[in-house]
């Protein structure tokens, strides 16, 4: 359903692309050797590349290539066998060389597509424009003195990977879908954790706004690293508002950088495009061209795991899962191994329904991740299957499930100790079933008129009555079998 | 003494090895020479002591039989070199005070061969210059005389024009250079020694202060072309620490100064011969082919046809890689800082004290024809005439094996001329900045003297990693010219 903002002079439309930077996952910098691991003292993981001393040189670092060029295959996009470095010149304190080693008009991978889960199960597919290669900069702090800023180097020569998307964004929404998709893309493909607190994962978006139907884009603004999904849609909202009342108030929108302000909740200007730099950028001469060969990419592709689309659509396919429980479930790579785990040689629809249930909500409530669960998947896999012997009713199952959370306990071992195996001894349940006949002859009585209704009512008085030990499906039949005959 | 400042690095490789002194005498002889000369201002820092440190390990090695290939010989490092822990200024003001905690890969491979390093040798600020007068350390004299003016000071050319005047004053025996546009071969032609500057990818460019990425490259600067090619042996090869730097097995070029260059054929570029080509150099020139046509090498006469367009195109591409390359000198992290109120004005005042005039006026240009608007007609352009300036020179080593041309358009000049007008003092890299756009080898030898007294020189031109041939038809030549003229009181 098309996102809609309504303003005074119409309705009006957002036009949104958003460019990723994602950082690599990589032991070494881009260029240089040093290490990247995040959280060290500041600039004990500096070599004097990053820092820019006099006669360094940059060495590129495989395992980056390698990276960009499986996240460009994850992405489906077309890789380029021939890429250019090139450099980005300009003068600030944490960016050591005076200009960051980047892919211009050569990236190493050119334009594909991602694949947008929407909520009511549908899909829609975004473009790529083009992912490169380059290094972070350092990292300015200036609040720990009134008249100094304090530079940490360790970020600085990172390799990050800048993901482009086409303009083909149309909602807040839709940015958030999209950055949790390619999030989930990257995680799959172990190119990039995804970690927006951290930095490993930033955000710049590319917002215009134009009336419903008009196909020319509008002037766009630039909001920089936005460092949260929500963030991301708060800050799309804000502009795009901003824009249309720019425009119905007969004004005109600059291009210009901002900046999302999160406790504000709104975007300010950064610099105008007459402020902008002038990056002089050129093919950096301390670098051949990057040449890598069709075999290269051949075996990373040969080496690329079942990615969240594929999964999806196995899911779907093999388990029966509807679009959106299966979209839920491949979003993160360790919940649909759970899932699978689980499913195996069970009834793929009862697992489901756990795992997006009960368990979703256990680690809600505990606030566990799916990596270090409340509960294992071989234990879920083990309550379902006692409610498939008999030994737990659905119900008592969720008082199980509940009692696994809280204890860590298998569920056979729980059933033992807190005695909750369900009843299917035909004389208990007939004692327990008479004697709530004995006990309700008017409402007997409504039963024979024809209130079968009232059936539910005797089943829930019964299994109260056996603290819900008792086979409901046993209940139900001997209830029918005694009072309507 | 004395004898000891006259020899070859061959020369005295062969008698360090027979005993005849050791390495410490021999380093000692030419510390003294090394402050006898000091008024040519050949270094900028001087380091006797460490290099008689190097010099009695030398001779230990000598004794063990251990010796590398330039064992005991003193040479000098130009200061565009970063040396571990002794000054490196790359001739500027803003770096004043820098010691590198690292050592350059060619300055470490020719320690790690026993070259003893007497210290760091000027040269033009950051390698621009013609002339070596644009060093904040101020110019370095020419050891050579005009016989008419024997009184007036003459230039050694650049950048590396200490490594030039200290080669030909018997300071050293040996120093590097590093080559842009003909900064090794133009200060040898002046100075009346031998530089050659090597395919580019042949020696490794870390740790060298950059200038123009594309083109800078190191070679060696000696009295003989024997001694290049010992010395480039011990500089060259690979370094994976430098990603231009090419993964070839270095020949032994010593051994291709076999004297045989019978049915090579010599290309002779009828683009050389410019309106303003001084009447002597010309005649030298000729007098090149001569020798080589006796020794039974062939002259043809080819045509590069861009090479009008080398000059203007250089002078885009070395400025537009200097901009950038000369962004780190901020006041940051090393040398000189200029305080400021804000970031803007700390970079402004410290560059503005940091950096001499032709340094800014070439910053200034790169930075002009890489801006937005202005790339498309200048660096783009440029990058396309270097191709097609590349593409004259394929054409004709199809049909010769070498080509001969001037070093440059005359004989050194005095100190001061040419400095108004810095358009004059760039046309001195006419003939050398070609084979620099196309990274071809290029060795000066001097080749005789003008009517004045001045060296001449003769370039060399090869093929692509042909070092060999250059060395081979060079050695032939040196026979021939016979040059033994050397400056007055060396």
């Amino acid at each position: 359903m098309a996102y809609i903002i309504q303003g005074e002079t119409g309705d009006w439309e957002i036009v949104i692309g958003l460019e990723v930077h994602a950082q690599v996952i990589s032991k070494a910098k881009l260029f240089s050797g040093a290490a990247t691991e995040f959280g060290a003292e500041p600039n004990t993981q500096v070599s004097f590349v990053d820092a820019g001393f006099p006669g360094m040189l940059p060495v590129i670092n495989g395992i980056c290539v390698e990276h960009a060029v499986r996240t460009g295959l994850g992405l489906k996009a077309k890789i380029n066998l021939t890429s250019v470095f090139a450099r980005k010149n300009y003068f600030y304190a944490d960016l050591p060389q005076g200009y960051q080693i980047s892919q211009f008009d050569q990236p190493i991978v050119g334009e594909g597509e991602l694949i947008l889960d929407l909520p009511d199960g549908s899909t829609r597919t975004v473009g790529i424009e083009r992912l490169h290669l380059e290094q972070d900069a350092g990292k300015s702090i200036h609040d720990m003195h009134p008249a100094k800023s304090f530079i940490d180097l360790n970020r600085s020569g990172v390799a990050l990977m800048e993901i482009v998307s086409k303009p083909d964004l149309r909602s807040p929404e839709e940015a958030g879908q999209y950055l949790t998709k390619l999030r989930s893309i990257l995680r799959y493909l172990e190119t990039c954790d995804g970690n927006m607190q951290e930095g490993s994962m930033r955000c710049d978006a590319n917002v215009s706004v134009r009336p419903v139907g008009e196909t020319e884009l509008r002037t766009r603004c630039e909001i920089k690293n936005v460092n949260s999904i929500r963030f991301v849609q708060q800050a799309i909202e804000y502009e795009a508002r901003r824009h249309i009342d720019v425009y119905e108030a007969g004004g005109t929108i600059r291009q210009e950088t901002r900046l999302f302000d999160s406790v504000k909740g709104e975007t300010r200007s950064m610099r105008s495009k007459e402020q902008a730099h002038d990056y002089r950028y050129f093919p950096d001469p301390d670098l051949l061209p990057l040449v890598i060969e069709q075999g290269f990419v051949d075996t990373i592709k040969a080496g690329l795991p079942e990615l969240p689309d594929d999964k999806k659509a196995r899911f779907m396919a093999e388990y029966g899962l509807n679009a959106y429980d299966a979209g839920v479930l491949v979003a993160e790579k360790a919940s649909a191994e759970f899932f699978e785990t689980v499913a195996k040689g069970r009834d793929s629809k009862i697992a489901c329904n756990w795992v997006m249930g009960d368990f979703f909500a256990s680690l809600n409530a505990t606030g566990k991740t799916i990596d270090n669960p409340p509960v294992s998947a071989a234990d879920l896999g083990a309550l379902i299957d006692l409610i498939k012997d008999g030994t737990l009713s659905g119900r008592l199952a969720k008082d199980v499930f509940a009692l696994m959370v809280e204890t860590g306990k298998a569920p056979a071992l729980l059933v033992e100790e807190k005695g909750l195996r369900q009843v299917t001894d035909t004389g208990a349940i007939e004692a327990a079933v008479d004697a709530v006949i004995a006990a309700n002859p008017d409402k007997v009585a409504q039963v024979k008129e024809g209130k079968t209704t009232l059936l539910g009512w005797f089943t829930g008085q019964v299994m109260k009555a056996t603290q819900g030990k008792a086979n409901p499906a046993m209940v139900n039949e001997m209830l029918a079998k005694k009072i309507v005959g | 003494m004395s004898t000891l400042t006259d020899l070859t690095l061959a020369e005295a490789r062969d008698k360090l090895a027979k005993g005849e002194f050791s390495a410490v005498e021999l380093t000692a002889a030419h510390i003294k020479a090394v402050e006898a000369k000091r008024g040519l201002n050949a270094f900028i820092v001087e380091t006797p002591e460490l290099a008689l440190a190097a010099a009695k390990e030398s001779d230990m090695r000598i004794k063990a039989g251990t010796a590398g290939a330039m064992e005991g010989l003193p040479i000098g490092i130009k200061d565009l070199f970063c040396t571990e822990g002794v000054q490196t200024t790359a001739a500027s003001h803003i770096l004043e005070g820098f010691k590198p905690p690292y050592e350059s890969t060619v300055s470490a491979k020719l320690k790690a061969a026993g070259a003893v390093s007497l210290g760091k040798l000027n040269l033009d600020e950051f390698a621009m210059g013609s002339s070596n007068q644009t060093s904040y350390f101020g110019a370095v004299e020419n050891p050579w005389k005009k016989n008419s003016d024997p009184k007036a000071k003459l230039v050694p050319g650049g950048s590396s024009g200490g490594s030039a005047a200290a080669v030909a004053a018997r300071m050293v025996m040996a120093a590097t250079g590093t080559d842009t546009g003909g900064s090794i071969r133009q200060p040898a032609a002046f100075c009346g020694i031998t530089g050659i500057k090597p395919t580019y990818g042949r020696c490794s460019r870390w740790g060298i202060v950059a200038f123009a990425s594309s083109l800078d490259q190191a070679g060696p600067m000696a009295r003989t072309v024997r001694d290049c090619a010992i010395m480039l042996g011990a500089m060259a090869g690979h370094d994976p620490k430098d990603s231009t730097s090419v993964n070839m097995a270095v020949p032994d070029f010593e051994r291709a100064l076999t004297g045989d260059i019978r049915g090579l054929k010599v290309g002779i570029p009828k683009e050389y011969r410019p309106d303003g080509l001084s009447e002597e150099v010309a005649k030298v020139w000729e007098q090149g082919i001569e020798w080589l046509k006796a020794a039974g090498a062939t002259p043809v006469e080819i045509s590069l046809p861009h090479t009008k367009y080398a000059l203007p195109t250089y002078y885009i591409i070395a400025p537009a890689e200097c901009s950038s390359n000369l962004a780190r000198y901020d006041g940051l992290r090393f040398g000189q800082r200029v305080p400021g109120k804000t970031l803007d004005e700390m970079y402004k005042n410290t560059r503005a004290a940091g950096f001499g005039a032709e340094v800014r006026r070439r910053i200034l240009i790169g930075t002009y024809v890489l801006s937005a608007g202005y790339y498309d007609a200048y660096y783009a352009k440029a990058q396309k005439v270097r191709r097609l300036i590349a593409q004259d020179f394929t054409e004709a080593f199809k049909s010769v094996d070498v080509i001969l041309t001037p070093t440059a358009p005359s004989a050194a000049f005095g100190m001061g001329e040419g400095t108004d007008d810095p358009v004059t003092m760039w046309l001195n890299d006419v003939f050398t900045i070609p084979t620099s756009m196309a990274g071809l080898p290029g060795l000066s030898l001097p080749a005789g003297l003008s009517a004045d007294g001045l060296p001449l020189g003769l370039q060399l031109i090869g093929r692509p990693f042909d070092e060999e041939t250059v060395f081979k038809v060079a050695g032939v030549m040196e026979s021939a010219a016979n040059f033994t003229a050397r400056p007055e009181g060396c």
